[in-house]
């Protein structure tokens, strides 16, 4: 049955002739719906839907280890075995298709057996090292062996048990392959999602093992999810390892803030201390997925913190109370005779909506309108405009890119600027074999695509039907063919000098084929943000008047920003310094702030997509650091100008007042469709010079490194090294201590 | 029977001092490895970081002829499933390598076949016929299945005369690389048991006399007559033909005269 319908499935996609060969497996269309029984209970379910999810539907829990709703059916763990009337044998219930009528039980002697008997058979060979694993305490096999396994073993092997080397895959993924229960998860993960199509299975029977064959490093930058997919303890995080046992840590749910996806996590922390981050499920967003810096740089929350105000003497940093530091920052404000533009406001990568809003409005209450962006030409009006939010978003949708069939990338490294969008991607590559173009500096990708320049030249070039990438190219005759096209713009790109010149090309470009990149379900234009506060920064409007440029600051207050160019803040100005790390800003401070970081303050983050999500405290600031935004309000009572805010509900009145979409949480709201032709609109009459043939650069060099959190992280620099210097030093097999050493 | 015990239980103590052991089950290891390991003899030709104490490398590149073939297998498939012929090239490489599937020869067939070095590992390492350990130019396989073991005088005997003469075990080659000796599993011929498989060729119904007489002229690189070894053509009854022994008629023998 599964095989017709691959069949069928693939019979309805071999038009596109080379994406046959692409799937490893085949998802199954979805047809009508079929009703059955489960445990006596009627379930109606899509056709083609696994039993295993019919029972699931029906209330019914049926173990497992092997089947993930997210990845390939393998079918090889056994443990969903389910009674179907008239089966003579009972049924793995993740490999068979729900079947119109049929009659399952879950819950009968037979099928108590079986799983019994299963259990049994996985243990046959797995070690009993619970007490040294640190999978104990979220073990399935622990679980289910208490739930469904016997209480004895019939096995006594004199040839004693299966043993395996260890591999070594880096410096985040631990291995104890004896634990291994050869579910292939992690092999389904690798290929299908993260697109290391290195790792698979060696040798067959009692010695299958999972490897990469050869000593290799997983090089993904999703490549801890595997951790997580394991059931057993044979994938354990090394950088975790014997830190802490899951009933310890209190659990907090809340977003990520390293990268503009947004992605949602669980924060677990012991004390005070964030002890690690685990993906929380959102479907709309990450599914079940983090990335890599997600979820290892929280190490870097430990480092290199700013604990205390601090006080330049002289050349170097003195503690100092709160009240000090902001009587020196009111002195030097007074002494800096700044008046109007000349007080300017630098917001970084990390700055939280609250305090940008907080800063914004003391920086206008001092008559200034110099409020810039720590990103290449930040100190200008930014070329999208921030009057229509459809202009710097990615109006597509993070779900709804699955959707498209033909991709064309300018000037962006989806893989580094925002790995889950990256997976998406792969997904929609492999399972809809949709079709990608690139246009900037090539990377290593997880899906193939066709190179059609580097320069805004070769984006007005393509667009407008002409140059070597619309004459030469299979994409050329995808594109024109392509129900829903999709054109994203990498946030670099309009950061840069061509910006104005490749927006005006794309929404030209867009305009004239609205039917397809602009319809009421459909928006084919994005931008890729990169940076956590960078919508919100736009939403608030956090940008400076153009007459603003070209004003010198006596006065510059850095919220967050490490980023910044050290040449644009002049030598006699004074500096202040708000942020949670001693990074690039820091050092040109005359007081240093320290406020909160992301884990530590509860705070709003809007996503590349416009989406306002709600960050958590897990843990209290470190000494006597503070939330962002009071420290800006405390200040603006110093200087003599109190923002009219007491409380952090006040304040997001304050935030409504100047959009709501920055309150109405994990709402996306997405501009209308009239609003969005009035955007692109705007941004095809940009006054924009001739697109040059100067090369769109990355962003982003080292993914691992990429913000203050990750730089003073020691797993980001052990990942970078290993993975973006290619400098990884393979543990010797018999010293498995060696493995968690820098930990 | 209490102050035996008694006495018995400081000596006990002692002597498991220092021996604070928890039992343990021991450890099953695998037969043969189901990972590379770089050695001077196998090594892929391709690397992304190579330290300069690492061995020299060791290419494989198909021939012109082999080529050829390669590509009239994978004209066999469909074009986008070319990786259906892995099986088949990856014989034509170990073909190519003297009989044996190096790191080198499973990376020259993913790039040939597109398809990622690991799932041309999974198959080499799944089947046992890839040999991933060099062979020498006599392969031989005795087949030590039940039927073998029981037919003629038994495979035993076999494994014992070919040891004792080539002074190697099952698993071994010999010191002037002349000969490689491994036990293998049914290879379907039964009826001429016991049987061992010489490179492509079934030498079949041994004694230990013959297969000493096969053992020696490989070793003067002469090619003895493959098959039964008894004298007897292919899997006839060695007791004689009970049936089918007259001659058979001819084309319309017993026929009506208007058909003869």
């Amino acid at each position: 049955m599964l095989r017709q319908l691959a069949a069928r499935s693939l019979a309805r996609r071999s038009g596109a002739a080379p994406s046959g060969s692409r799937l490893l497996h085949s998802t199954r269309p979805v047809m009508a719906d079929v009703t059955l029984t489960v445990d006596g209970k009627e379930v109606t379910v899509p056709q083609g839907t696994a039993l295993i999810q019919a029972c699931e539907a029906a209330g019914a829990t049926v173990p497992r280890f092997c089947y993930h709703d997210r990845l390939a059916i393998a079918g090889n763990c056994r443990m969903c075995l389910v009674e179907v009337e008239r089966s003579p044998k009972p049924v793995a219930s993740c490999a068979m298709p729900a079947m119109p009528g049929s009659k399952v039980f879950t819950n009968t002697p037979l099928v108590h057996k079986a799983r019994e008997g299963v259990m049994e058979f996985l243990l046959a060979n797995h070690p009993l090292d619970c007490p040294i694993c640190d999978q104990g305490g979220e073990c399935d096999l622990q679980d289910q062996s208490m739930r469904y396994g016997s209480d004895r073993t019939r096995f006594h092997e004199i040839t004693g048990k299966r043993a395996v080397e260890n591999k070594d895959l880096g410096p985040i993924v631990k291995t104890s392959m004896n634990r291994c229960i050869q579910c292939t998860r992690c092999v389904r993960f690798a290929n299908d999602v993260a697109g290391v199509e290195d790792l698979g299975t060696s040798g067959r029977g009692n010695d299958l093992q999972i490897g990469m064959y050869i000593e290799k490093t997983m090089d993904s930058e999703m490549s801890g999810n595997i951790i997580d997919l394991c059931p057993v303890g044979a994938l354990t995080s090394k950088p975790y390892a014997f830190q802490a046992r899951p009933w310890e840590l209190k659990k907090t749910e809340s977003v990520d803030v390293l990268d503009a996806v947004g992605s949602n996590i669980r924060i677990d922390s012991r004390g005070v201390q964030v002890m690690r981050i685990q993906p929380k499920i959102n479907d709309e967003i990450n599914e079940e997925w983090i990335n890599d810096k997600t979820r290892y740089a929280y190490d870097g929350l430990r480092y290199q913190r700013l604990t205390t105000p601090l006080v330049r003497e002289g050349d170097k940093f003195v503690p100092a109370t709160w009240e000090h530091a902001l009587e020196t920052i009111r002195i030097g404000y007074q002494n800096s005779g700044a008046q109007g533009d000349e007080v300017k406001a630098v917001a970084g990568h990390l700055a939280d909506t609250e305090s940008l809003i907080a800063l914004k409005d003391l920086v206008n209450r001092l008559g200034s309108e110099n409020l810039t962006l720590d990103q290449p030409s930040g100190d200008a009006p930014p070329v999208t405009g921030v009057d229509v939010r459809s202009n710097y978003l990615f109006n597509t949708g993070i779900e709804n890119i699955e959707d498209a069939d033909a991709v064309l990338l300018i000037g962006t490294n989806p893989r580094h600027e925002a790995a889950i969008i990256n997976a998406r991607f792969r997904k929609s590559f492999l399972q809809r074999g949709a079709e990608f173009a690139l246009i900037g500096e090539k990377f290593d990708s997880i899906f193939a695509y066709d190179h059609l320049g580097t320069s805004a030249k070769d984006v007005a070039d393509f667009l407008g039907g002409k140059g070597k990438g619309s004459g030469k190219g299979e994409f050329a005759k995808v594109w024109k063919e392509a129900k829903k096209p999709m054109i994203i713009v990498g946030s670099a790109v309009t950061e840069g000098k061509d910006g104005a010149a490749v927006l005006k090309a794309v929404s030209q470009h867009v305009l004239k084929n609205e039917g397809k990149f602009l319809t009421s379900e459909w928006n084919g234009f994005s931008i890729l943000q990169r940076a956590a506060s960078r919508a919100a920064a736009y939403d608030i409007g956090f940008t400076p008047s153009p007459s603003s440029a070209s004003v010198k600051p006596k006065f510059v207050y850095l919220l967050n920003a490490d980023e910044i160019e050290p040449s644009s803040i002049p030598e006699d100005a004074f500096v202040v310094y708000q942020g949670h790390h001693g990074d690039l800003g820091a050092q040109f401070a005359d007081v240093c702030l320290p406020g909160a970081a992301y884990t530590e303050k509860a705070s709003t983050w809007v996503n590349t997509e416009g989406r306002a999500q709600d960050g958590r405290v897990a843990v209290p600031p470190p000494g006597v650091s503070r939330d962002d935004w009071k420290i800006v309000r405390a200040l603006s009572e110093v200087i003599g100008n109190p923002l009219p805010y007491d409380n952090v509900h006040q304040l997001r009145d304050r935030m409504w007042d100047v959009s709501p979409t920055l309150v109405r949480y994990d709402n996306l709201e997405v501009p209308s469709f009239e609003i969005q032709k009035v955007g692109l609109n705007l941004l095809s009459s940009l006054s924009a010079s001739t697109p040059s043939s100067t090369a769109f650069k990355k962003p982003i060099e080292d993914f691992y490194r990429t913000d203050p959190i990750s730089r003073a992280s020691v797993t980001m620099a052990a990942c970078s090294k290993a993975f973006t210097k290619k400098e990884y030093t393979f543990s010797d097999e018999e010293s498995g201590d060696k493995q968690a050493s820098f930990a | 029977m209490s102050a035996v015990r008694s006495v018995l239980a400081p000596l006990r103590r002692s002597a498991l001092a220092g021996r604070r052991t928890f039992t343990s089950s021991s450890s099953r290891r695998s037969e043969s490895l189901f990972v590379h390991r770089d050695t001077d003899y196998n090594n892929p030709s391709e690397r992304d970081c190579r330290e300069p104490t690492d061995p020299v490398q060791i290419p494989f590149e198909f021939d012109a002829e082999n080529l050829k073939r390669a590509n009239e297998i994978i004209s066999r498939y469909p074009p986008q499933y070319k990786k259906a012929a892995v099986m088949p090239v990856l014989d034509l490489g170990q073909r190519q390598n003297k009989g044996w599937t190096s790191i080198s020869v499973m990376n020259a067939v993913a790039k040939l076949l597109e398809m990622p070095p690991m799932r041309v590992y999974e198959v080499a390492s799944f089947y046992t016929m890839y040999n991933r350990e060099p062979v020498a130019p006599n392969f031989l396989q005795l087949c030590t299945t039940s039927p073998c073991q029981l037919g003629g005088c038994g495979s035993t005997k076999i494994l014992e005369t070919i040891e004792n003469h080539l002074g190697i075990h099952a698993g071994q080659s010999t010191k002037d690389g002349k000969f490689t000796l491994i036990e293998v599993e049914c290879l379907g011929a039964c009826s001429n048991a016991p049987m061992m498989q010489v490179g492509d060729e079934y030498y079949e119904d041994l004694t230990p006399e013959t297969t000493i007489k096969i053992l020696n002229a490989l070793a003067k690189g002469e090619k003895p007559q493959p098959g039964p070894q008894s004298g007897r053509k292919t899997s006839e009854n060695s007791a004689g033909l009970t049936t089918l022994t007259s001659k058979p008629y001819g084309p319309g023998e017993f026929c009506l005269p208007e058909f003869q």
